[in-house]
């Protein structure tokens, strides 16, 4: 594999650039792999990269139904944190955070991860108690978490509504300075370049169209491609989960709903970090291009759409502009939407199933892209290992029947009732 | 925006409804002994189809009648409604 450095950059421009290899092959399926991952996005490449690269399993294919990275890894807002209070989420993704930042080194590919931090806004004094008690908890957890009152909210975003007779005073908030962004095109492909160079085939076009299952084990897959044997498939499919557990006959503690986000036009530099507010159904922060990246709840009815409905923009909009009222003078540039596999506790599954060799990677809700590196390191162990590693143990398929919910923030499919 | 068509008030805007959920799951029985698998069934366990889906929305902003729609979740065409009492055609 061709590395990428200023040094290629300075060869290739001789060339006009027309002569740089392809960042990945178009292989056709083989008749059989060691592991199979369903599902070409941030999940199943850095699945597909991990098996490679801690577990020496090269004989991996990945199967995408469309084009690497064009479900929720290209549709998602691009926020990094691991602001969490619960110990498995704040482990899980605080390990995350160090694979983030020496990601762009790792695989060679300038993800550019940009830790410019993320502030949640408090707007009452209940509210600032929860906050710190979250923040004392993350502390506990080796995560870095700042408490801010309301003067100091107001020298970062200065910008805001800080008028005393809104809805929504604000009062404070809590600050993780290490969370950020990241482009999340370059995560996608610098995972899928790194593995197709290890060995990994990358298969795009190719659709599941059933599995091959007797005797409660996985033998195979069947695909618009092909059948494909293999003893191991892992499930990385985000919001098509439950379309391909109906053809395993499993009913799953998921939903699949739609969440939207939108751009604004480009303008000047004006808010550094990310800014959450939860009251409002919203949050926002700038791209490296100026534009204004926003997002807010789910439309609230399953869909598979994969586009949104206007009456949830103007929502989320509405709330913004109390927030922050300049944003009613920006026009929209885009909107776009894409479809989340909510859990029913707000938290990812990632666990063995009853069949045996089928893994199971899903429920990422709002918080997908964040976790990629931590899902695909753990994820691939799981794999590899055919046991849990005690960074995803707390990600359990049966913690629903037991008892054991992650009900980190009440979150979930019930938009109705959080 | 969906149309929906309120079984009580006739046609009116999404706006003026809550979504309920999936609208086939029943409740174990009562006064029974209920096993985990069962409860973990009802409470968690739902299939969330690509295609036809039975819901249940309430008309929080009208009547407040709750009651069941058929819908599909592709492309979010709405193909009947009914009463909770009566059965979907």
């Amino acid at each position: 594999m061709q590395k990428y450095s200023i040094f290629s950059l300075i060869k290739n421009a001789f060339s006009n650039h027309e002569k740089w290899d392809l960042a990945w092959k178009d292989p056709s399926p083989k008749k059989e792999y060691d592991v199979v991952i369903i599902g070409g996005g941030g999940h199943g490449l850095a699945t597909a990269y991990y098996l490679a690269k801690e577990h020496k399993i090269t004989n991996v294919a990945i199967i995408e139904k469309g084009w690497i990275g064009g479900g929720n890894i290209g549709r998602n807002t691009t926020i990094i944190r691991s602001n969490f209070m619960y110990d498995d989420n704040a482990r899980f993704n605080e390990f995350g955070m160090n694979l983030w930042r020496n990601m762009s080194q790792e695989l060679n590919f300038n993800v550019m991860f940009s830790p410019r931090g993320i502030i949640n806004l408090a707007h009452s004094d209940a509210q600032m108690n929860a906050y710190a008690r979250r923040g004392n908890s993350m502390r506990l957890n080796g995560i870095d978490a700042v408490l801010l009152n309301r003067e100091e909210i107001k020298k970062i975003i200065p910008m805001a509504d800080f008028s005393e007779n809104v809805r929504y005073p604000i009062f404070g908030g809590l600050a993780q300075p290490s969370a950020g962004t990241a482009r999340h095109d370059a995560v996608a492909w610098g995972y899928a370049r790194q593995a197709d160079s290890m060995g990994v085939d990358i298969i795009q076009n190719c659709e599941v169209t059933g599995f091959d299952v007797s005797g409660g084990k996985i033998h195979g897959v069947r695909t618009s491609r092909g059948d494909i044997k293999t003893k191991k498939i892992g499930l990385c499919v985000a919001g098509s989960t439950n379309v391909l557990a109906d053809k395993l006959n499993m009913t799953l503690p998921i939903e699949t709903h739609l969440l939207q986000a939108c751009v604004s036009e480009p303008v000047k530099p004006v808010l550094d970090g990310v800014v959450t507010f939860g009251a409002g159904h919203f949050y926002i922060s700038q791209s490296d291009k100026g534009e204004m990246v926003m997002g807010g709840d789910l439309d609230g009815y399953n869909s598979y759409a994969q586009k949104g409905n206007l009456p949830t923009i103007q929502h989320v909009l509405t709330g913004g502009i109390a927030l922050f009222p300049f944003l009613s003078r920006l026009k929209m540039l885009r909107t776009w939407g894409g479809i989340m596999d909510m859990s029913m506790d707000g938290s990812p599954i990632i666990d063995k199933t009853h069949i045996d060799g089928l893994y199971l990677n899903c429920g990422w809700c709002y918080g997908g892209f964040k976790s990629v590196p931590s899902s695909g390191w753990t994820f691939a162990h799981t794999i590899a290992q055919d046991r849990v590693h005690e960074l995803n143990e707390g990600f359990s398929l049966n913690r629903f029947s037991t008892g054991y919910l992650l009900d980190e923030k009440g979150l979930g499919t019930k938009t109705w009732i959080s | 925006m969906l149309y929906i068509k309120c079984p009580y008030c006739g046609h009116r805007s999404q706006k003026e409804f809550a979504y309920g959920g999936d609208g086939t799951i029943k409740r174990p029985e009562l006064n029974q002994e209920i096993s985990d698998a069962k409860w973990n069934e009802f409470v968690y366990l739902r299939k969330s189809p690509r295609g036809k889906h039975i819901e249940l929305w309430h008309h929080i902003a009208g009547c407040r009648q709750w009651f069941k729609v058929q819908r599909d979740t592709v492309t979010h065409e709405i193909f009947q409604t009914s009463k909770t009492n009566e059965e979907l055609k």
